[in-house]
Formats: C-alpha cells, structure tokens, sequence
C-alpha cells in the first residue's frame, strides 16, 4: 500500500445473507487517476462502490481515503462527490438549487455557492439552464447538472455509478468524451463503474474488471486487452468478444505451435509468436477478431507471424467502418473483423491469415493466460 | 360517375354509423342518470325539506313535492333547537367536530408522514415486520377498541372531552396514514436519499427539504381520508362524550331521536345538512387531487 494512493481498498467483503457479493477485494488508487470498475451485472462493482460512498456498511476489510480510515465514516464526512445512474436529481428544487443543496446542508455562506455555482455553470456549460427543473431537462442536460453537482463539491474522490447507461447511443458517445475531457481538466481521483467495456476502455486510466464478487484483472486498459489474466477478462472486454479455439502445444521445426483441431479429423499447426511459460497438454487459444486477415504474401512480408489457413466463409455482417465475418474453422465459428475492401464474400472459402504474435494461450484447467517468455 | 355513387354510398353508411353513435351514448347517459338520481334522491329530500315549512311537512307528508318555502329551520338547527334539554342547536357540537377534526387530522397526516418516511427510506432489522402490525389496524373494527380506550381516556382524564376524541382518532388514523404515505415513498428512488446523505443532509433535513416538497399528491388524498372519516365517525363520539362534548354525528341522533316534542323534520334536515357540509366541501375542493392521488401508483 502506497502512502500516494487516494484510495485504498483491503480485504473487503460484504455479504448480503447467505451471499457473499464481495469476495476479498483489494484496489487502489492514486492520485488524479481513473479506475474503471467493470463487470456484468451483479458482479458486485456497484456495492463496492457504495461502500467507498459509505451507503453501505463495511463488515470486513478496510476502505481509506487519502490514508484515512473510513470504515466508520460517515458519507457527507468522506470527501467524496457522486454521480448516479439516474442522476437522482432533487426533482422539486431548480438545477441551481440541486447544485447548491450540499454546500447549504454543510452552511456554506451564500456568497462562496454563488462564486462555486459560476464556476460549475462555466465548466459545464449549464448556465442557461440554472433557472429549471430537472424535469424541464433532457437526459444530457440532467446529466451535466448531476456532474455540477458532483464538481461543485471540490471533493477528493470522485465516483460515478453507470452515468451514461440512461442515454441514448449518441449521446453516450458524447458525454463520454465530455467526462474525459473533464477529468483532464480537473484531474481529480475518479472510480467508475459500468457495465460497457468500451467506456471502460476509453476513460480509465486503470481497469479492475470484476466477476462473481473478485477482481479478475486490474491493470491498464491496453494490458487488459492484450494480455487478459484469464478467459473470463478475454471474452468480456472487447466485442465481438475474443475467438476461443482448444489446441494441443506441439513443437513445428523446433518451434512452438498450436494444434487445432478440423472437421473429420484433420488439424492444423498454427506456429506461435512466442514461447509459453508452461506447457500444459491441453490449452485454449484466444485470437482477437481483428487479427483475422485476408492471407496474402505482401502482408505475410510485413507479418512474419501470421499463420495461413483457408476457412469457409458462413455469414457476412457490414458495419459500414468495417466488415464482422463469422467463419466455420473446425467444429467452432470464429468472428473476423476485416476492412470492407477486400472483406469475405459469403460463400467464399477463405486464404486466412492469423497473426499469432497477439494470440493468447489460456490453461484449459483453470482458465488462466499461460504467460510469455520474454524474448 | 362510379366515384359519386362510390361516395354517396359511403356518405350514407357515415350515416347510419353517426345515428348509432348516438343512439349508443344516449342510452349510456340514461343509464347513467337514472342511477345518478336514484343515489340522489334521499338528499334532494333531505334538502326540500330543510327549505320546506313544518306544518306544510305534516300535512303533505316527508317525500313530496315542496309546496312553502322557508330559511327558518336553518337557524333554529344552528342555534335554537332543544335537545335534552338545552336550546343551542347543533352548533356547540359543530364546532367539538371542527376542533376534534383539524387537528386529529393535520396530526396524524403527518405522523404517517414520518411513518411511511421512515419505513420506506431508513429501513431497520425488523422494520418490514413493525410495519404489517401497523397495518393491522387498518382491519381493526372501531368497536375491538372501545373497551382499552375508554380505559386509556380514564386514566388521562380526558373522559367525556373533546380532546379526548381528538387524541384518539390522531392514534386510529396512524395505521391508514401510515400506509398511504409509506407505499407513496416507495415510489420515491432510493438515489435521491443517497444524493442527500452524500451532500451532506440529515434524516431532518432529507424528510423536510426533499420528500416532502414530494408528498402533495399523497398528503391531499391522506387529508381527505382523514378528515371525513374522523368527522362522520359515530361510535367513539357517542360511546365517549355526552351533551356538549359531543361531536356534530352524535347530536345528530340524539336530536332525531329525541321524544320532547312532536318531530321537527325541517330542523333535522338543516342539522343534518349542517353535519355534512364540512366533507362534502372537502369533496368539492379537492376531489380531483383524491382521485388522481388514489391512482397515482397505477399510471405513473
């Protein structure tokens, strides 16, 4: 435990009756950095969040704030600020009034909110929507004023619960950026929870991805992507999710290769990139859609690990950015994610090409990623 | 020349279909009116008669056509009629129904208020089971009571008092308002508390500054509720208080029922009148917030 961090997280749990939600977490973050809590639902992210928020009681394990012990502190007394998935606005009171509720509750003088609520307004742009109810607000504008109200607090710790999941596709895009942008600005400690990996991947500055009440990853957005810990991390972050292929290790002119297995007993040896930590008989080969290439020789030039195959081609699905290619490589169907110039045609039996200097390899035991040698 | 036929063909089946229509809600609005007056019909009575002259009432009978015409009974009821004994009217006992209803009534809104407030929002170990015995007494008769609260009322001192009655219908009305107010504040997210506590706001300040200012829908239908049911109460009126005590319900009978003179049927019906203005007024007010408050949950 680092003296640096803004938070610390030991050894919580927290169990709701019979079921435990939270399985020994342990997380920190430093200061002005963003942690992303990610998960499918139920996986416990917003519980734990609520205990850093102190709405929810901690029986074991021990939550501090900038080295201060906060098990038994209150929530208006752990400087921290929130932001709500339904932004829980005040609905009676005017979006200025909801900003400066808090600071009215801690008696804040009157000249102080007025000087806080300029400076908000300014950063958010919600000047012109002071005078309104949230009820004569769109969803971004409600959104903006749930931020002021976070901002205004001038807290250590910032926490948002799935704020954009209640707008619409492109708004989300927006405000996404927006929150970014603002965290640049302001730079303050951030923890994030969502359930979509992309504004996982996108804002944080660190990813703790959860699954059944544990923390299965925690490390950089780019790691988590490349280098999942297990297979569960694999096939949640990044969609279409990771192809997941059983192979054996076999060893191709002296070098390490996977050995997958086709249709009516055939198999194909696609040499690794690099060398396993462990050699277990059975693994599971993980591929990224977007390492899936049409095979030509030119590219092989400039990819010297790229494995070529051929694979029927069985649905064909333009995004219009890019093409997603569902093809049959043995028993299994594996998505590709190609340029539209040169995607497969449906029908089509395609040259493939892999790249397996960013394949994974995963123990077909425990689901863990079998590490690298390094080179 | 086909188009025109086409359209007077359509022209006479819009016709026919308009003739339906309103065959159709002629006959709904018969119906309707026929119960409507039939349901009226004992008041329309009740009202001709305290408008009607009492020798002209004898001769023709209490269900005719009214043949005078007179403001007396109304007076008299208020102020001058005799019932055992006494020659004041109805209105001392008005005014036990006003200061037994405001106040029982403005109470426990507000009891149940902080009821349903904390039952709904600041739930505990066992809260769920508490509130389920509260609610209890919404199936309770009125008469299970009457024995340990005329108990209570004796040792307090308040027997045969006004107050008394005001302190007992503030307890009976708690399991209704309660109810009310707790199953509206479930609607309330449970976020908005959240916000409140992170900025800072106490159990106070939260029920004060942002339920509250929520309640208005919930608070009318529970006055309304409230004050006509504790006004119209009957039985602790006249188990519990006598003659001047007495609330507007109780002198009622006692005045109908009373056998010193011949039947004044013009006084009763300005009494009587005079008994049921006060909710029917709280009717006409706020009415509509009653009907919308009560379906509130439904439609959202």
């Amino acid at each position: 435990m680092s003296d640096k961090a803004t938070l610390t997280i030991r050894a919580v749990r927290k169990r709701f009756g019979p079921v435990e939600v939270l399985k020994g977490i342990n997380l920190e973050a430093g200061a002005g950095e963003f942690v992303a809590l990610v998960g499918p639902s139920g996986c416990g992210k917003s519980t734990l969040l609520a205990m850093i928020a102190g709405l929810e009681t901690i029986a074991e394990g021990e939550i501090r704030i900038d080295g201060r012990l906060v098990n038994a502190v209150p929530p208006k007394d752990r400087d921290i600020a929130m932001v709500f998935q339904s932004y829980a606005l005040y609905p009676t009171m005017t979006a200025r009034r909801n900003i400066t509720f808090g600071m009215e509750s801690r008696g804040v003088p009157k000249a102080e909110q007025d000087a806080a609520v300029k400076r908000v307004a300014g950063l958010l742009q919600i000047e012109p929507l002071l005078g309104r109810k949230p009820g004569q607000l769109s969803g971004g504008q409600r959104q903006r004023v749930a931020m002021g109200r976070a901002l205004v607090r001038d807290p250590k710790l910032f926490l948002f619960d799935e704020p954009l999941s209640n707008l619409d596709a492109k708004l989300r895009v927006d405000m996404r950026t927006e929150i970014k942008k603002l965290h640049q600005r302001v730079g303050k400690t951030t923890v994030y929870v969502t359930h979509d990996q992309i504004e996982a991947m996108t804002l944080a500055s660190r990813i703790a991805v959860m699954h059944q009440g544990a923390i299965q990853q925690f490390d950089e957005p780019a790691v988590v992507y490349a280098r999942p810990a297990n297979m569960f991390v694999a096939g949640f972050m990044g969609s279409p999710s990771m192809n997941f292929m059983p192979a054996t290790l076999v060893d191709v002119e002296g070098r390490p290769a996977a050995r997958v297995a086709l249709d009516g007993g055939g198999s194909v040896d696609l040499p690794l990139g690099f060398t396993p930590a462990r050699r277990p008989a059975k693994v599971i080969l993980g591929v990224r859609p977007e390492h899936l290439f049409r095979f030509d020789a030119e590219l092989k030039a400039r990819k010297p690990w790229l494995a070529s195959l051929t694979a029927p081609v069985e649905l064909v699905e333009p995004t219009g950015a890019e093409t997603m290619a569902i093809l049959k490589l043995g028993e299994r169907d594996i998505v590709g994610r190609f340029d539209p110039d040169g995607a497969p045609r449906l029908g089509e039996v395609l040259p493939l090409g892999i790249d397996m200097s960013h394949a994974c390899l995963f123990d077909c035991a425990d689901e863990t990623l079998i590490p690298r040698v390094a080179a | 020349m086909a188009d025109a036929a086409f359209t007077a063909e359509f022209a006479q089946a819009q016709r026919v279909e308009a003739r339906r229509y309103a065959l159709g809600r002629l006959g709904v609005y018969a119906f309707l009116g026929f119960f409507a007056i039939l349901y009226l019909l004992p008041l329309l009575v009740v009202v001709a008669n305290s408008f009607r002259e009492m020798p002209e009432i004898t001769q023709n009978g209490l269900i005719a056509f009214p043949r005078s015409f007179s403001f007396k009974a109304w007076p008299n009821a208020w102020a001058h009629y005799c019932v055992q004994g006494t020659c004041e009217g109805v209105h001392r006992n008005f005014y036990n129904s006003l200061i037994m209803t405001v106040p029982a009534t403005l109470v426990s809104t507000m009891l149940g208020a902080i009821n349903g407030y904390v039952l709904s929002k600041w739930r505990f170990r066992g809260s769920e089971a508490l509130f389920v015995c509260m609610t209890l007494g919404v199936f309770m008769p009125g008469q299970v009571a009457l024995m340990p609260w005329a108990f209570i009322l004796g040792r307090l001192h308040l027997s045969n008092s006004v107050y008394g009655l005001m302190f007992v219908h503030c307890v009976q009305g708690l399991s209704f308002t309660t109810l009310f107010c707790r199953n509206y504040y479930l609607s309330i997210p449970d976020d908005l508390i959240k916000a409140a506590r992170i900025d800072g706001a106490g159990f106070w300040r939260i029920f004060f500054k942002i339920v509250l200012p929520l309640s208005p829908p919930i608070l009318i239908v529970t006055v309304i509720w409230q004050f006509t049911g504790i006004w119209n109460e009957y039985l602790f009126g006249v188990v519990f208080t006598g003659g001047t005590q007495q609330p507007i319900t109780a002198s009622l009978v006692s005045l109908a029922t009373t056998v010193m003179n011949a039947r004044a049927y013009d006084v009763t019906a300005a009494a009587v009148l005079i008994g049921a203005l006060p909710p029917l007024l709280i009717y006409l007010f706020g009415g509509k917030y009653f009907v919308r408050g009560l379906t509130q949950g439904a439609i959202k």
